[in-house]
């Protein structure tokens, strides 16, 4: 399969996958109630098949693995922590053994869940640390791009984006952080700012950049252009199905698949190389944006 | 300015040393520690949580600000509680049975730990029974318990029905929180407090215990 980015850099735009934890929870509610999703690996590798199957199916360029939490400072949440390397292992293999090589694996890398100093009690060493025990693992499977996402601490995203780097430079890095707006502008939860995230992420390596999860995928347009702005990067977007609502029947995300891929056709004039979905979002809906990008 | 204005207005920018200074200078000015409490920190605190709400101040500003808060109430505590009142105490917190939405909760998690609250997570999903059992067995005085979904929100019904029937009501309070709960709920189910964020949940705990 052809570089990642060179097809970038050819002006091809990359679709990619959708939301994993609602497929995981439809298929072993009981088994992760309590637990961390990355409890699954573990026993059920079936599932993590099944749903890369579905994805790949779908259209997608890229599937993720089910790694989200899985550094072991997150999972020191659940006690799994000594299960790092088998966590992180078995869920490569399964999505590789599902793509066989049409589409990308790409590791998911989140936030550890813990807060550096000085707002919070982790030292910089000890979550580059538990990155790199984590990354370790993905890189030595046979990850394609590892996705260090849905951050809020631009320091703690690039402690991820440099342990990976200093593993495996050659390995395509995606970073991405998840942003409200706000009356002010865009910001994190940390109030980190789009332009300060696309600076420090380019400087800390980082090959694509960009954004996931948020309020829907209109903000994601303006998201994008302000990413271009300060970036030369290849960027990213996996937009949420918009903000969940909260009905009778239960939580709804309102943006169906025919809006969604409506929106992306300004994702990509704005020059966005991969668009993919984050909650909400379904096997349909990368089906319709997938069929919509491609056929721009 | 006096010197509870600055106590606040120091404990806004998180200067942890400098509110343990102020704080010191007041209590050897006479000043009660209950007043520093009231008027200083928590002045400090609610102004923090006004501007957190609308996107001036960002989370680690707001760690800061709570690590500031407990600068000064390591100084208060031992004469509050000598004072007839209590000082920090613990929370038992948890997102209650059958929801699994823990960003919320953890936050307020932090920002209690942060000012000083001893925290006992039970994490997700958690059953009625064992916020009140575990607040029983740890001696907790209040039970914090986070929904983001409207069928599992009645959970929280549940607690302070267990409460009541144990006759712990009052002695026991709950706070509550999440996106779908508002004041409205919290008075239909008799909730002693509702809290619509991190830093919120800080200053409705200190009232709800001072």
């Amino acid at each position: 399969m052809e570089a990642l980015l060179e097809r970038i850099k050819k002006g091809e735009i990359l679709i990619g996958d959708g939301a994993m934890g609602s497929l995981l929870m439809a298929r072993a509610k009981d088994l992760i109630k309590g637990k961390s999703p990355e409890f699954i690996n573990l026993s059920r590798t079936d599932i993590l098949e099944e749903v890369a199957g579905l994805y790949l199916e779908a259209g997608a360029d890229i599937v993720q693995t089910n790694t989200f939490g899985g550094s072991p400072l997150k999972l020191s949440d659940y006690s799994l922590d000594d299960k790092t390397e088998e966590i992180n292992r078995a869920a490569v293999r399964a999505v590789k053994k599902v793509v066989e090589g049409r589409a990308y694996v790409s590791a998911s890398c989140g936030p550890s869940g813990k807060m550096l100093k000085p707002y919070g009690n982790t030292e910089p060493e000890e979550m580059s640390g538990s990155f790199s025990r984590q990354l370790n693992v993905l890189i030595d499977a046979g990850a394609d791009i590892i996705c260090v996402e849905t951050m809020t601490d631009v320091k703690e995203a690039v402690l991820a984006v440099r342990a990976a780097k200093e593993i495996s430079p050659s390995t395509p890095v995606m970073a991405t952080m998840t942003f409200d707006k706000t009356p002010r502008g865009f910001f994190t939860m940390m109030g980190v700012t789009i332009e300060k995230a696309a600076k420090e992420l380019e400087a800390a390596g980082a090959d694509i950049v960009g954004s996931n999860c948020g309020n829907g995928i209109e903000n994601m347009i303006l998201i994008a252009k302000e990413f271009k702005r300060f970036t030369a990067l290849p960027v990213i977007i996996q937009s949420n199905a918009g903000l969940p609502e909260v009905r009778d029947e239960g939580v709804i995300y309102p943006e169906t698949p025919e809006f969604m891929a409506e929106k992306s056709k300004e994702l990509a004039a704005a020059g966005v190389s991969i668009i993919g979905g984050c909650c909400g979002t379904t096997p349909e809906h990368i089906r319709v944006i997938g069929e919509t990008i491609r056929s721009l | 300015m006096s010197i509870l204005e600055r106590i606040a207005q120091e404990l806004e920018i998180g200067e942890d040393e400098e509110v343990a200074k102020l704080t010191q200078n007041a209590l050897n000015n006479g000043i009660p520690a209950r007043e520093i409490l009231d008027n200083g920190l928590l002045k400090g605190m609610d102004v923090v949580g006004i501007k957190f709400k609308s996107h001036e101040m960002f989370l680690p500003e707001v760690l800061m600000a709570a690590r500031a808060m407990q600068a000064g109430m390591d100084l208060l505590k031992p004469l509050l509680a000598s004072d007839g009142g209590t000082g920090r105490g613990k929370v038992v917190l948890g997102t209650v049975e059958g929801d699994l939405h823990d960003i919320g909760k953890n936050l307020v998690g932090i920002m209690l730990k942060g000012a000083g609250y001893e925290v006992i997570d039970l994490g997700s999903d958690v059953p009625p029974e064992k916020f009140v059992e575990t607040a029983k067995r740890e001696n907790s005085s209040i039970i914090g318990m986070s929904a983001l979904l409207t069928t599992t929100m009645p959970a929280m019904k549940r607690v302070i029905a267990i409460l009541k029937e144990q006759e712990l009501s009052g002695k026991i309070r709950t706070v509550i929180g999440g996106a779908p709960v508002s004041q409205a709920y919290a008075d239909e189910i008799g909730a002693d407090a509702y809290s619509y964020d991190g830093a919120n949940a800080v200053v409705c705990v200190y009232k709800l215990l001072g």
